[in-house]
């Protein structure tokens, strides 16, 4: 096991996967020569040379058509749209054609892409740089999306993403870029569509995505020690496909459903699974389903503002410990 | 306006089209504009359902491409693309079929006629978004470059999508990556239904901005079958040699409206009488008689295509509709449409 930190490990798993098929090629704004404004990508110009690795315009709606059209003729590109609020300027291009294309060409077309971009807070950036935007995605038939909130996670998930036939939007948490984790040593290939259960409890099951996965676990501990309350903590990893198998059942044993969103509250990705768990195992369920997310606004800048907006671990303690008994 | 087209005098050698490349020329255009006339009576008698956008007039862009491009080119086109499709030789039952919903369909149903794509004959795809396709031409174009299968991508859309942000994204992008790709405007002078030089800022929407890309401004004929196949052979031959894209404006004239609920009223009058004296299939016939093609050899294509038509419309009539399992197919790669286990 090598320590890598979540940006090292996004291109460790594009270096994996362009070192093991030529297919494989990755574009996007100041992804090449400059390695990314996350410096997520540093070193792939120098390893796999200006064929394979390019810098674009800033045309978010040229990079992923180009992808689209690349995907279409034998070749499996990545691209990377920098701020995940730059999806809305080529959003035709993800939810128009790249995620139907298949889907109404009855299977003539196949889109094997991935769509990598940076989501959400913890950055100060405001509301078009900071804004959570997975529930957009699952909105959408046709487009697999997947948020890892662990270094190995990054990887694994990544490679998983490149080797799957099917569109990917895989969102990286900004905030979560400097933090460091175990990633397995050679290569390392992760699936998609399933959960993992992070933490074993009794009284309540805490469904998180991304950067939540990490608060959720912070308050799971604070919980326990405080309150007494013990909690399951599940992390979604991808919410197409969802693994509605392991939540489920993580549910029926504590009888208790929290889930933590960093999206905003309406139609939030929580909104679904609460919906799934009402219809399939509410008989499991011993009180009310909570929702801790984003409210309904758009993300404030200035840094108490921003960690005001967001569930903090506080805030997280605060609502489960109030309404979970 | 001016609706005329200025030709220059070339420095380059004509390129010799000779008597069976025209002969083709022909054929192409007849079955397009009676498979395509096929398509509006059966939507008169409520066959087709939906919208469509018929490409009356303007076959002979669609013909001059077809011919011109190799067989693992690859075209893609707008929601009038029924003629686009045909070109490249995707079975007119499979279009017809796809346009009344049977499962004989190019797409079992699932597309319509604005997304009609036969990937096996090169046609990647009708997309009904304006724009959407011409950074995924450029995408194609970058696999062949990549790969250097010298293979080219041509797209064709119309002279409204020169006002939108993704024919400005994809030009600048395949410039800059000189990828072989042909960009082909279809300036039938209506966005829909609003004449295209009250909303553009140059005469030419495509051809005047041309020079913003670094690319040559290339006006042609696009009633002349002759005229299209020559611009499109030498821009296809130096894309494929790798001398970069090409943004061609062709000059034509839709002689029905819009789409079918669009009677075209706005037209001023005697537009389309002045359009239809320069019908491109009567046009071509002339010459050919002029060159010495004889009268029963055309009327023999004449009588061929329209049997080829009454054909694949007997066939599509045919067929049944769509299972409705279908519609859980093909959302994903594994033949499904589970997004959850």
């Amino acid at each position: 096991m090598a320590e890598l930190t979540y940006r090292d490990a996004v291109a460790a798993g594009i270096a994996q996967e362009m070192a093991r098929d030529e297919s494989v090629v990755f574009l996007g704004e100041d992804v090449a020569a400059a390695g990314g404004v996350f410096k997520a990508t540093v070193g792939l110009l120098e390893q796999f040379g200006p064929k394979r690795v390019r810098d674009c315009p800033i045309s978010e709606q040229a990079i992923l058509g180009a992808a689209m059209g690349a995907a279409m003729t034998g070749l499996k590109p990545i691209a990377e749209i920098m701020f995940s609020d730059f999806l809305a300027v080529c959003w035709d291009i993800v939810a128009n054609e790249i995620a139907k294309t298949r889907y109404m060409t009855n299977g003539q077309i196949a889109l094997p892409l991935v769509i990598r971009t940076a989501n959400g807070a913890g950055s100060r950036f405001g509301a078009q740089h900071s804004q959570s935007v997975e529930n957009w995605a699952m909105a959408v038939p046709g487009i697999k999306v997947v948020a890892p909130a662990f270094p190995a996670d990054v990887k694994g998930l990544l490679a998983a993403a490149v080797r799957d036939p099917d569109p990917v939007l895989f969102f990286e948490q900004k905030s979560l870029y400097p933090m460091k984790g175990e990633v397995p040593d050679g290569e390392h290939v992760d699936e998609l569509g399933k959960a993992r259960v992070l933490r074993q409890g009794k009284d309540c099951t805490i469904v998180a995505l991304a950067a939540m996965v990490h608060r959720s676990l912070d308050a799971a501990e604070i919980l326990e020690k405080e309150h007494g309350i013990s909690c399951t903590v599940v992390d979604v990893r991808s919410l197409v496909p969802l693994d509605t198998r392991t939540i489920l059942s993580e549910i029926a044993k504590t009888g208790r459903l929290v889930t933590v969103e960093e999206n905003p509250r309406l139609c939030g990705w929580g909104a679904e699974i609460a919906s799934i768990a009402a219809d399939e195992c509410f008989w499991d369920l011993d009180g009310p389903i909570l929702r801790i997310t984003t409210p309904h606004l758009p993300l404030p800048s200035a840094d108490q503002l921003e960690d005001a907006t967001v569930p903090s671990v506080e805030r997280i303690v605060r609502e489960l410990s109030e309404k979970i008994d | 306006m001016d609706t005329s087209v200025k030709r220059k005098k070339s420095a380059e050698p004509e390129i010799d089209i000779g008597r069976e490349t025209r002969l083709e020329l022909y054929r192409q255009q007849l079955e397009l504009r009676y498979c395509e006339k096929r398509a509006y009576d059966l939507f008169l008698q409520n066959l087709i359902k939906g919208t469509s956008h018929l490409s009356l007039g303007q076959e002979a862009i669609a013909a001059g491409f077809g011919v011109a491009m190799r067989p693992d080119d690859w075209t893609f086109c707008t929601y009038r693309g029924h003629a686009h499709t045909l070109a490249r030789g995707a079975s007119m039952e499979g279009v017809l079929g796809e346009l009344m919903g049977r499962e004989c369909g190019l797409l079992g149903g699932k597309g319509g006629s604005m997304h009609l794509t036969d990937v096996e004959h090169g046609a990647m795809g009708s997309y009904a978004i304006i724009g959407a396709h011409l950074p995924v031409a450029a995408g194609a174009a970058w696999s062949a470059q990549y790969r250097g299968t010298e293979q080219v991508a041509v797209c064709f859309f119309g002279d409204g999508t020169t006002n939108i942000g993704a024919f400005h994204e994809a030009l600048n992008f395949s410039v800059v990556w000189k990828l072989p790709v042909v960009f082909v405007c279809e300036n039938n002078l209506y966005m829909e239904y609003t004449p295209i030089h009250t909303v553009t800022a140059v005469e030419h929407p495509a051809a005047d901005r041309a020079g913003a890309y670094g690319l040559e401004k290339v006006v042609v004929d696009g009633n002349d079958a002759d005229e299209v196949y020559k611009t499109a052979t030498k821009y296809i031959t130096r894309a494929r040699r790798g001398g970069g894209p090409a943004l061609i404006e062709a000059m034509t004239y839709r002689h029905s409206g819009h789409s079918r609920a669009d009677p075209a009223k706005y037209r001023p009058e005697g537009e389309l009488e002045k359009w239809l004296e320069r019908d491109p299939i009567n046009f071509y016939r002339n010459r050919l008689l002029k060159l010495g093609i004889a009268e029963a050899t055309l009327k023999d294509m004449e009588a061929s295509a329209m049997a080829k038509v009454d054909k694949a419309t007997e066939t599509a009539k045919a067929s049944p509709v769509p299972s409705l399992d279908a519609i859980e197919k093909n959302v994903w790669a594994d033949g499904g449409a589970a997004w959850r286990n």
